[in-house]
């Protein structure tokens, strides 16, 4: 029987998976996990889509119902801070005055929305969606006619966008590069839904920033988005989404290396003895890319929490997924397996036209990622490929005949194509 | 309210009362049942929620969407009678229904 403790602190998906995860690896210390909001882990995902949308009830975001954290015995400290880390005496303190010791210290602070920094942005009517009590502040602004600008053409924005088109709101949508989706898909695939959301009804404006906001109706009821283009968007609700910022500083304090995030290794741990960091937060090495990723995913965040989970309890096994990621937008569902980043030659497997294709991403012959619209057995494939090393024909990829569950059948092909 | 049996790898029944309406990865989520993940929340994006349908209750289960037999492939015990269960909803004609958890979401 151990006495040894662990706190988690951040009571997210990678927090809340790495408790579970302890008490399946056969932790039988104390487990204590400490969040900020007041509401045990909850999936984040949802919240720009069925949440929003008001298709899902709050309780069934909870990643594990409360009765879960009894019965395997978890403590949980909700609506609590941890304000400092003291490594060498391996205490931490809490805002309420308490200090906690730890054996060991995961750090799952997660990461808070980039705020956006221009005159007016504190406007009444300015929204960030990161939280469920984000979008719970939001939702009486959904109604049919209220006129909303989107900031920003990331995951966030376009599926707040396509939810409220879908309420009957008029919606804006403001990006600032020249398609949206430009932090994790190719042009081709931002201009696609670009043109979706544009069918929908969205007043969809690229290579456009904002300048301002202004409060139009004097009593902080309407803001007004004044664009670097000059014009100026009414609007009864906006929604910033601009990116997020990950949450370092408590890590940074306690003297845990970081750079662009927590620094950690294949096992999670940081480089502070008995100090781990999982999820939004944490940097780390990619096996398949050969460098440093910092990931904001649910997959990263569940199977990080599941490897400090594994450290701790001295079963190691090194994070090596290949990412995945999805958005729901319209009846559209886009599955994104790898990172195409520096990618030299983009495949497209069907017709784009038809809404359901998929965008392979190679690099000197070798797959990086796909992106699949509406074409779940090309993600499944390339997750496949992505985490065998598997080689791949461009003619192969591009031939619909072929099923897509066979493009990962090249017994003894792992060296790239010289297909040209 | 409509029983769904779910019978871990190693031989552990779980009989639970679900209501009619709600997918048996949500069950099986609230009542504790091991095995089911379902790191996606239950749109068909993870298969972490995957089990083994009993016998002939295969038949007897709404039919399959082309999107939930691809993400079947990323299981590792895919066999004729898998399914995701968030892709199943309890209806009276369930009662009874027997899954099995896999192995590997152990």
């Amino acid at each position: 029987m151990t006495t040894e403790t662990v706190v988690i602190v951040g009571g997210g998906q990678a927090g809340g998976q790495a408790a579970i995860s302890l008490r399946r690896e056969g932790f039988d210390g104390r487990v204590i996990l400490i969040g900020d909001e007041p509401v045990l882990p909850y999936q984040r995902p949802p919240l720009s889509k069925t949440y929003l949308a008001g298709e899902l009830a709050g309780e069934r975001l909870l990643i594990k119902p409360a009765a879960f954290y009894d019965k395997v015995n978890i403590e949980h400290r909700l609506a609590q801070s941890v304000i400092g880390i003291d490594a060498s005496q391996q205490l931490i303190s809490l805002d309420s005055g308490q200090t906690l010791y730890y054996d060991h210290l995961i750090l799952a602070t997660g990461g808070r929305v980039r705020q956006l920094d221009r005159p007016g942005a504190k406007h009444a009517q300015v929204h960030y969606l990161r939280s469920r009590a984000d979008v719970d502040a939001m939702r009486d602004k959904f109604t049919p006619g209220a006129r909303l600008v989107v900031i920003g053409g990331g995951y966030v924005g376009l599926e707040t966008a396509a939810v409220a088109v879908k309420h009957g709101l008029k919606v804006t949508l403001l990006v600032a590069r020249p398609a949206p989706l430009g932090r994790v898909t190719s042009p081709e695939v931002g201009r696609f839904f670009e043109d979706v959301h544009r069918q929908a009804g969205v007043t969809f404006c690229c290579n456009t920033g904002v300048e301002s906001i202004e409060d139009d109706s004097g009593d902080g009821q309407v803001a007004a988005v004044v664009t670097d283009s000059g014009y100026r968007v009414l609007a009864d609700i906006v929604v910033v989404g601009i990116g997020l910022l990950p949450n370092v500083e408590l890590a940074e304090a306690a003297g845990v290396a970081c750079d662009d995030g927590i620094l950690v290794d294949e096992y999670g741990r940081t480089s502070v003895a008995n100090i781990y960091a999982a999820g939004d937060c944490a940097n780390h090495p990619s096996a398949i890319y050969q460098r440093r990723l910092r990931l904001e995913s649910v997959q990263n965040a569940v199977d990080q929490g599941k490897t400090v989970a594994a450290t701790i309890c001295g079963k190691d096994k090194p994070y090596a997924q290949v990412p995945w990621f999805w958005s729901d937008q319209y009846d559209l569902k886009l599955q994104t397996a790898g990172i195409n980043s520096g990618y030299d030659q983009a495949v497209v497997r069907g017709d784009i036209t038809s809404r359901s294709f998929a965008v392979f991403y190679l690099r000197e012959g070798r797959l990086l990622a796909v992106d699949a619209i509406n074409r779940p057995a090309e993600f499944v494939v390339a997750r496949n490929i992505l985490s065998k090393g598997l080689g791949v024909s461009v003619a192969r990829l591009q031939d619909e005949r072929i099923p897509a569950k066979a493009l990962a059948e090249m017994p003894g092909d792992t060296l790239p194509d010289r297909v040209a | 309210m409509i029983k769904v049996n779910y019978i871990e790898s190693d031989g552990t029944h779980r009989e639970v009362e679900v209501e009619e309406g709600v997918n048996l990865m949500d069950a099986a989520l609230d009542n504790l049942v091991p095995g089911i993940d379902g790191d996606c929340g239950g749109v068909g994006a993870c298969a972490t929620c995957h089990v083994h349908v009993d016998g002939d209750w295969v038949d007897k289960l709404a039919t399959m969407a082309a999107s939930e037999d691809a993400m079947l492939e990323l299981t590792d015990e895919r066999k004729a009678n898998s399914r995701l269960c968030c892709q199943l909803t309890a209806s009276p004609q369930l009662d009874g229904l027997i899954v099995h958890t896999p192995v590997g979401q152990h």
